[in-house]
């Protein structure tokens, strides 16, 4: 199979990889696919809660190499946007950034879905972390 | 060094020159059609076919009339147990194969099965092996042929095929091999293995591709098939059609060249294989042999790289020509039907590398293969949240995955 250059870039020189502290408030955690799958990719955010921007990103994929790539754009895409602004981003704006092919959609959708998952998982802890302020405000 | 280098020697191999300077005077000099009886240039057609029917019959013990020349592999395959089903249906129905055959025979099969025959596709042990027990129990008063593969393509197992063959046998049963993976590698003897009936490819032995063979037993017991294609009646009526007489003369100077330097060969291929596997062992934690190492073919090594997608590290090793059992790298974008009927998860199976090594494969290339793989899986481990977590302590096993 032929690669495009993106996803060829994408691949020798994966931007963001790496972790953030999964137990921080202002970071959101998303994992999504299953080994049996033949990917899984781990994508968090970290959030200035001031402003609700998105300060860093960062992935751990496995999978081929579109499935790396897809993630690895991502990130690059996630930094300085807010939160609801990263959430317009589309598994077909990646598709076409990186040229993937029709077998390989699913790395994009992959990447979509780990995106909202990483804010779904961000916007569950703040609204806890509210409650909990609540709550003692109350005591 | 000379790169892309080529261990895929599983799919096929590059021919030898000296098959091809046998092959040459073929094309041209000497064109005649082997079955041209009346003149010259079909005699000297015939002398050629006669010559490499003896070289192949050599090499896997028998006599040169047992030796019935097809396109290759996946027709001696159909041939043969389409073949058998078709004569012998009055005798029975059930054929026995093993989940792990190539898909020219399971494809076969199953198309037998929507034509009436009944199929039993052995599962096999978790080391790649056939149980003798399970095909033991297999066997009715129906059952008419059983085809076990001699050694597999991916896995490189090699079948305990004489037992196999014995217990056909004894219970009057014909045992088809597909032997593409083995003859020329290993010894293989259709006596001592108790073969009937058995496909060879030229093109798998440094031949050329597009020709190959089907043993077929003539006596003890007499085996006979039913042709597949109507036409001339060539070769005992079992497969009509102008025989490749080119083709031909590569597969019987393959088979002879491959008699001769057996020895040497297969001491060099193992210490080949055996130099990758401890390399790669040496440099990698959480690699994993797929299938038995002590029933295995000298040439080949079938790992998996635990947290590692196949497609991505081939991607990372594009100079390097290998198989990889992951979905990604097939056109069903199914994992390895081979690794998973040895009970594998698919995770593993997404995971493995196959090996081939082959006889132009020198140690300078092994060893930059090695080096460049644990480099490779080394980067992409970097890069696996599955890695991360079972550095972590976490037991994979017990995640909730997002399946999508």
């Amino acid at each position: 199979m032929a690669y495009s250059d993106k996803v060829l870039d994408h691949y020798n020189h994966p931007r963001n990889v790496g972790s953030l502290d999964k137990s921080s408030a202002s970071v959101g955690t998303g994992m999504v696919g299953a080994p049996e799958c033949g990917d899984v990719m781990k994508l968090q955010i970290r959030v200035n809660e001031e402003n609700g921007i998105i300060e860093d990103a960062k992935f751990k994929t496995f999978g081929c190499g579109s499935a790396i790539a897809s993630s690895s754009l991502a990130t690059e895409w996630l930094k300085g946007k807010t939160v609801d602004e990263a959430l317009q981003i589309k598994n077909t704006d990646i598709v076409n950034e990186l040229s993937l092919p029709p077998v390989k959609i699913h790395c994009s959708v992959l990447a979509e879905d780990a995106i909202k998952a990483a804010i779904s998982d961000y916007r569950t802890k703040q609204s806890s972390k509210v409650n909990t302020l609540a709550e003692q405000t109350v005591a | 060094m000379k790169t892309p280098i080529y261990l895929d020697n599983h799919a096929t191999t590059q021919m030898d020159k000296r098959v091809l300077s046998a092959m040459l005077p073929y094309f041209t000099e000497y064109f005649g059609n082997a079955a041209s009886r009346n003149h010259e240039f079909g005699w000297v057609a015939e002398q050629a076919v006669d010559k490499a029917r003896k070289q192949i019959a050599d090499l896997i013990g028998t006599t040169p009339r047992e030796i019935i020349f097809t396109s290759g592999a996946t027709e001696s395959n159909n041939l043969a147990i389409k073949g058998v089903a078709e004569m012998y249906a009055e005798k029975g129905n059930h054929i026995i194969t093993a989940a792990t055959e190539h898909k020219a025979v399971l494809d076969t099969c199953k198309r037998l099965e929507k034509n009436g025959c009944r199929v039993t596709y052995l599962p096999l042990k978790g080391d790649g092996l056939i149980d003798l027990d399970m095909l033991k129990e297999a066997f009715t008063d129906k059952t008419i042929l059983v085809s076990i593969m001699y050694a597999n393509n991916e896995i490189g197992v090699i079948q305990p095929i004489a037992e196999i063959g014995k217990m056909c046998r004894e219970r009057g049963v014909l045992f088809h091999t597909d032997g593409v993976q083995a003859i020329g590698k290993i010894p293989v003897n259709v006596n001592t293995d108790n073969i009937d009936i058995m496909s060879i490819t030229a093109h798998k032995l440094y031949g050329p591709k597009g020709v190959g063979a089907l043993y077929v037993r003539r006596k003890n017991p007499r085996v006979q098939l039913t042709a597949q294609m109507d036409g001339g009646g060539h070769e005992r009526n079992m497969r009509s059609g102008t025989l490749n007489v080119p083709g031909i003369v590569g597969l019987g100077e393959a088979c002879a060249i491959a008699q001769r330097e057996m020895p040497e060969e297969m001491t060099r291929m193992r210490y080949l294989r055996d130099r990758l596997k401890t390399k790669l062992e040496a440099g990698l934690d959480e690699v994993f042999i797929n299938g038995s190492m002590e029933h295995r073919l000298p040439h080949n090594l079938n790992m998996s790289f635990l947290y590692v997608e196949g497609e991505s590290l081939l991607m990372g090793i594009n100079d390097v020509a290998v198989s990889s059992g992951s979905a990604c790298t097939s056109a069903t974008l199914e994992p390895s039907y081979v690794l998973k009927a040895l009970g594998l998860g698919d995770d593993l199976a997404h995971s493995s590398i196959r090996f081939g090594v082959g006889r132009f494969n020198t140690e300078e290339q092994i060893d930059y293969v090695a080096d460049k793989l644990i480099d490779v899986v080394s980067k992409l481990r970097e890069l696996s949240p599955l890695y991360e977590m079972v550095k972590e302590g976490i037991d994979l096993s017990t995640v909730q995955w997002a399946a999508h």
